[in-house]
């Protein structure tokens, strides 16, 4: 059924990393990702990696479910290995034609690959292990300070909550409304791509009329039940940190010393 | 004022929505509240007849302050909903269960969704999860708190709502046509669990709908027509006047009918029979003095 997508590719389990402050990982995830970018050198890329497989060991998430989001970047990976492996100036290694592989174009692709890789690898874990819900709850708590200066926190936070409780139900709609069309002679199949786009038509404007009619009826039914903004307004799952969250917050700042110690004092290979 | 008078209490309201051209002209005026008065007693459970665009939404509106009053007073528990500053305190005492299931149910886990409206009147958590408990043990949901409220019946999700407004601890609670969109099995069910609320709790029940069969044991019924109440009584009394009823082009029901037929053929039953055991009976008492 329609109705029983998860959102995102959250992947249920008990384990430490899901039961993290999302807002742990959201920095973690961050720390971890500008680590990957200024991190030199072979010792660096061991801290990376082992780090790397402890997170997902902890997280008990079949590494299968890691490999899929690599699945979808695999073209632009080879596209940037690629590039990196003939663009790079250096001395040339082998030589056909107007391609030259160099010592450093090898480094380079291999270094780019590995980056990506672990890029997807470190922010598969984040979105595996913490709900939408609590990712939007996380957010709207660490952006707080924001709200200081005019940024309507709350209110997008609240939006992108409802956003993701009505997915489904619109999802189940447009399958509804689609057979209704097609059982009036609609064709969603046939034609070409402006042909197709143009077929869409009669879909979307009931799409659109029946989303637009649930938007005022709830937007009613929240006035009713008092809500008025994020002012005065009580939690009732609060986030708060315990334990694990500050171990957490301390390993990862004595893993991103490491690598910019690494950085300074352990650069080989260049 | 609070206390010497009902719960809730209408007098003389009028409301109307104006259609305006692009320029701003008025276009048309259509009456939807044509001078209401009423004057509902706490405890009570009352319920509003009426065929569709007989204003009895637009009322029900204006018991929870969506709307307010173009002419005309309504006090909920004292307070006059006109005024800016009742607004919340409004909503607050009389709750508000609207007809789509879905279209009112803000959060993507049941117990989150009962626990939004306390969050929004700034209840501490420690009590919001008491009160999520205690609603959801009222309506019957208790088991289905860690649910999506996707995977529910219409009827649950409906149980459900009614838990969110229940946390909020309402003196009365307005359900507005709750059954529209529900299977019989659901509409029973909504409707014992706000027969429940009203018998358990003490809460003033508002029940607007369009199926007589759901007003048989309300304490009072008012029928609504163009936005008048053009009748008011007992159940009993109401389900009396069949042909009255039809007029207002109001389902009454099949045994009503029957009965109704019975009596001018002749045969001795009562007058605004109500229920299938009870026509039975009748008809049996009749037999036997023959």
């Amino acid at each position: 059924m329609l109705r029983d997508i998860t959102l995102g590719q959250y992947y249920p389990a008990d384990s430490v990393i899901h039961r993290l402050d999302p807002r742990v990982k959201l920095f973690c995830t961050m720390i971890y990702i500008i680590s990957l970018f200024c991190f030199r050198g072979v010792a660096a890329l061991g801290a990376a990696t082992v780090f790397l497989i402890a997170v997902i060991r902890l997280s008990h998430v079949p590494f299968r479910f890691m490999i899929k989001g690599l699945r979808a970047i695999l073209i632009l990976m080879l596209i940037t290995g690629l590039f990196n492996l003939f663009l790079t100036p250096g001395e040339p290694i082998v030589t056909f034609w107007v391609f030259k592989i160099t010592a450093e174009g090898i480094a380079n692709a291999a270094i780019m690959v590995i980056r990506l890789t672990y890029l997807i690898l470190g922010t598969s874990i984040m979105t595996l292990t913490t709900t939408p819900n609590q990712l939007t709850d996380g957010l709207e708590k660490s952006l707080m300070p924001l709200s200081r200066i005019g940024v309507p926190v709350h209110v997008v936070a609240m939006m992108m909550s409802i956003a993701l409780r009505f997915i489904p139900i619109l999802i189940e709609e447009t399958d509804k409304i689609m057979k209704a069309q097609m059982a009036r002679g609609a064709d969603f199949e046939s034609g070409n791509l402006f042909k197709k786009v143009k077929n869409m038509i009669p879909l979307l404007v009931p799409l659109f009329v029946s989303a637009f009619r649930r938007a005022d009826d709830l937007a009613m039914a929240m006035e009713a039940r008092c809500y008025h903004g994020g002012e005065g307004r009580t939690k009732m799952k609060p986030l708060r940190y315990e334990g694990r969250d500050r171990l957490a917050y301390l390993l990862i700042l004595l893993y991103f010393a490491l690598i910019l110690l690494c950085r300074k004092f352990l650069r080989w290979p260049q | 004022m609070r206390g010497s008078m009902g719960i809730i209490k209408a007098v003389q309201l009028v409301h109307e929505y104006i259609r305006r051209d692009e320029e701003g002209n008025v276009e048309s005026i259509s009456t939807a509240l044509d001078h209401v008065s009423l004057d509902v007693e706490p405890g009570e459970f009352i319920a509003i007849l009426g065929h569709n665009g007989s204003g009895k939404s637009t009322l029900a509106k204006h018991i929870n302050a969506l709307l307010m009053p173009g002419e005309g007073t309504l006090w909920v528990d004292g307070r006059d909903t006109s005024e800016e500053e009742n607004i919340f305190p409004v909503r607050q005492t009389a709750g508000m269960v609207f007809q789509n299931p879905d279209n009112q149910i803000i959060a993507s886990v049941v117990e989150e969704d009962v626990g939004f409206g306390p969050e929004n009147i700034g209840v501490p958590t420690d009590e919001i999860w008491q009160r999520v408990e205690e609603s959801l043990k009222a309506v019957g949901m208790l088991k289905y708190r860690h649910h999506s409220p996707n995977k529910l019946s219409g009827g649950q999700k409906q149980r459900v709502a009614i838990a969110g407004v229940v946390a909020m601890q309402p003196k009365c609670i307005v359900l507005d046509e709750p059954t529209a969109m529900l299977d019989p099995n659901g509409r029973a069910d909504v409707i014992r669990t706000a027969h429940e609320l009203n018998r358990k709790k003490g809460v003033t029940i508002i029940l607007i709908t369009h199926y007589m069969e759901e007003v048989v044991d309300a304490d009072r019924v008012f029928v609504m027509d163009q936005g008048k109440i053009v009748m008011q009584g007992t159940p009993r009394e109401i389900f009396s006047q069949v042909g009255k009823l039809k007029e207002y082009r109001l389902d009454v029901p099949q045994v009503t009918i029957l009965a109704d037929l019975l009596r001018q053929s002749g045969v001795n039953v009562p007058v605004g029979v109500l229920r299938r055991e009870e026509l039975v009976d009748a008809i049996l008492k009749a037999a036997q003095i023959a």
